[in-house]
């Protein structure tokens, strides 16, 4: 029989290592919301954090299509309850680790919306000084650690992370992002099986938002329920409704204390469609018009909305205020980063080597080898 | 002095890098309980323990990539990798991760880890574990590449590698793990902390303790001489030192040249060297084509072509997937007297053995 948790919340299914998981669908039935008393301050940021998300990531698209941005640019629209959940249950010194669709947990670790927006316009002042864009960025005092272009390459780096602050005898819990697609690659496999054979306090979270770019998770994934992987490891795992913040939290602050308190790695899933591309540039075609409308009718953050101001934590008028802060915030940083100088090309081979060497070569194209 | 392995340079510096900073650790296969397929870290794990003797799972694509991940939190992780063959498998970690992660978040985070792996054929093990693929590592910026030929060198830049915050692929070859070579009598404060630290041990332990750590990047003329200039690195550096020997007897002066760092690549030291001498052989334990000899021979054109009597010739392994059988297997690789023919010939060119002919007979 499956074990789970007498005090688990509804919208999350959770399977202890030697068991057999609940098969309850994690997105059926129930409403949002009634798993955790959080209190009312708490809401409201969380509510402020995926306005600001959202607000943020709408006004990259605009960026990006007035060529502001370039390359590829993978927004966080309508995983915002996601990260926001995810991110709540860390502690500043928590370490994190993601993919290239990591705007939002840039902002939600507490990296202000300038610098990454400055990021994005390839600016010196942006959060890994223009050498990253999108898809790298970087702030060690913020702890996070990166976002990663290859799909699956952050798990190994997170492992290792785990790995680094278990020998040194900290605390600190290691998250680690990733999208559905990624659990097929060879990585997933290799880093959940020495996180679960040496001890790593590492939390593994799935955003499984149902496609990697247009294939869906039935065709990349034998067991598209990706929180049973976990047993394959002896590993705690657990799918939780991706759309509910509060949900998202809950299930965050089990995999992180238990990752905490028992040094042990957890997989956590969360069930939380994209509304639009893969991609800025992606027009979605492989969903259909209606699939297209579900989606949007059913916006997890208008959802949250309807939801604080029915249950008196939010009223409209105070929601408007906010609204028109995190514009003012979102346009502040589109501006800082219009303003912000681009790096000096004189720093062109600056980051090459942290131990500069002799025979280091720094020539520019146009440069002979030896003299002129 | 003294005369020690190379397997036992490597061993002793590993042992006194873990002594002298608590931050170094070891992973791989087979490195622990098994005291490593080469018996490189013989003992370790009895020594260290397994906090700091880490036997990894065979998944070379997780294991080099946790040490990365560690490196990035501070720790200096030095990873062996069973032979360079395997280390294709961890070549996404490789290059896409340790050698950018200190360039594509703007110098905030950098990757202080060692792999070590072996490579090298001549041990009838057939063409998948038979590679010296250090090209598709010295092609990538952000990764350092280093081939030590002698114990004494073996140890200098291990110390190095360990304590550089770059990443770095520290080549081994089979041929080499069992020669010998000495050590000097140094004096590097490193001793005296080692030994007031506990490590005792035994004397080698003490030389090694004494050794200075090398300069990476930094190639070293280590036979000077007037006619020819040979370069190679790893065991074609041994094998050119063989062969300057040989020649020497018959009174002609070789200049050898040892790379010891494939990248950096001292370009200086080379091109210096041909311009003294006006001719050159490339000595390469792999494939010719796209080669490090030809980087070199490129390197020489750039900077040398005026002082060049003759053509740059190239001596490599040949262009097979190396076969089982002794005889093609030996014939595939590259050899003293491979080389010596081809030192003769670009002589011959220059008309410098003709003339060194002449004055014997
Ligand atoms: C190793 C690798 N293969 C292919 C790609 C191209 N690619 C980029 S994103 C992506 C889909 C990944 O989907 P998923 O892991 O579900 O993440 P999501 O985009 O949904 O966040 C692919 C195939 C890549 N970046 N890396």
């Amino acid at each position: 029989m499956a074990e789970t948790t007498k005090a688990r919340p509804r919208k999350t299914v959770r399977s202890k290592p030697g068991s057999t998981p609940d098969t309850e669908d994690a997105r059926d039935g129930g409403e949002t919301g009634t798993a955790v008393p959080a209190d009312r301050s708490e809401l409201v940021g969380y509510y402020r954090r995926m306005l600001l998300i959202r607000r943020f990531e709408e006004r990259a698209a605009r960026a990006y299509t007035e060529a502001k941005i370039g390359g590829y640019c993978h927004l966080n629209l309508g995983e915002e309850a996601t990260v926001v959940g995810l991110l709540a249950a860390l502690r500043p010194t928590d370490y994190l680790f993601t993919n290239y669709r990591e705007h939002g947990y840039a902002l939600a670790k507490g990296i202000s919306p300038e610098r990454v927006m400055a990021e994005l316009y390839g600016r010196s002042t942006g959060v890994s000084k223009g050498w990253g864009g999108s898809m790298h960025m970087f702030d060690a005092e913020a702890r996070l650690l990166g976002g990663y272009g290859i799909v699956g390459g952050q798990l190994p780096l997170a492992t290792g992370a785990a790995l680094a602050v278990s020998y040194k005898g900290g605390d600190d819990v290691v998250m680690c992002q990733m999208g559905d697609g990624t659990a097929a690659i060879g990585a997933f496999h290799e880093s959940l099986n020495l996180a679960a054979l040496w001890d790593l306090p590492a939390v593994f979270v799935v955003i499984n938002n149902g496609l990697g770019m247009g294939t869906p998770v039935e065709a990349s994934s034998a067991e598209p329920e990706l929180y049973r992987r976990g047993a394959a490891y002896r590993m705690e795992s657990a799918r939780v409704d991706g759309t509910d913040v509060v949900a998202v939290f809950e299930a965050a602050r089990t995999a992180v204390e238990h990752a905490r308190a028992e040094s042990r790695p957890y997989l956590l899933e969360c069930v939380s469609p994209r509304l639009r591309g893969h991609s800025v540039v992606d027009p979605a075609r492989y969903r259909s018009k209606e699939e297209r409308q579900a989606l949007l009718d059913q916006d997890p953050l208008a959802a949250f909305a309807a939801r604080l101001e029915r249950d008196g934590v939010l009223p409209a008028e105070d929601r408007a205020v906010i609204e028109a802060e995190v514009a003012a915030e979102v346009e502040a940083a589109a501006a800082f980063a219009d303003q912000s100088p681009a790096p000096d090309v004189s720093t062109l081979f600056d980051y090459t080597y942290a131990t500069p060497v002799p025979g280091e070569l720094r020539r520019l194209p146009a440069d002979p080898v030896f003299g002129s | 002095m003294a005369l020690v392995t190379y397997r036992q340079a490597l061993r002793d510096t590993l042992r006194a890098e873990m002594l002298r900073d608590e931050n170094v650790f070891l992973m791989g296969e087979e490195i622990g309980l098994f005291e490593g397929s080469y018996k490189i870290t013989e003992g370790l794990l009895k020594e260290f323990g397994p906090r700091r003797v880490r036997d990894t799972p065979i998944a070379e694509e997780g294991f080099v990539g946790a040490a990365i991940g560690a490196a990035m939190l501070g720790l200096r992780p030095v990873v062996e990798i069973m032979t360079i063959n395997f280390s294709l498998l961890a070549l996404d970690q490789i290059v896409n991760h340790a050698a950018k992660i200190y360039g594509m978040f703007g110098g905030q985070c950098s990757v202080p880890m060692v792999i070590r792996t072996p490579g090298g054929g001549g041990q009838q093990l057939g063409a998948t574990h038979s590679q010296n693929v250090e090209l598709f590592y010295s092609f990538i910026p952000g990764l350092k590449v280093v081939a030590p030929s002698t114990p004494a060198e073996a140890s200098a830049m291990l110390k190095a590698a360990i304590r550089d915050d770059d990443p770095v692929l520290f080549l081994e070859n089979l041929a080499l793990y069992n020669t010998k070579g000495e050590l000097p009598a140094g004096t590097s404060s490193d001793a005296g902390a080692a030994v007031a630290g506990g490590s005792g041990g035994s004397s080698t332990q003490m030389l090694i303790d004494s050794i200075e750590p090398a300069e990476i990047g930094r190639a070293a003329v280590t036979r000077p001489g007037t006619d020819i200039t040979i370069i190679g690195y790893s065991r074609m550096a041994q094998v050119a030192a063989e062969v300057a020997e040989t020649l020497a007897g018959e009174g002609i002066s070789a200049e050898v040249v040892d790379l010891r760092s494939l990248r950096p690549l001292d370009r200086e030291t080379i091109v210096e060297s041909v311009r003294r001498t006006g001719c050159a052989v490339v000595a390469e334990d792999d494939w010719l084509t796209y080669g490090i000899g030809a980087e070199i021979a490129a390197t020489i054109q750039e900077g040398a072509f005026d002082w060049l009597d003759a053509p740059v010739r190239r001596v490599a392994m040949a262009e097979v997937p190396l076969p089982y059988a002794k005889p093609l297997e030996l014939a595939a690789l590259p050899s003293a007297d491979s080389l010596l023919t081809a030192v003769r010939a670009t002589l011959r060119s220059t008309g410098r053995l003709a003339a060194l002919e002449t004055t014997r007979s």
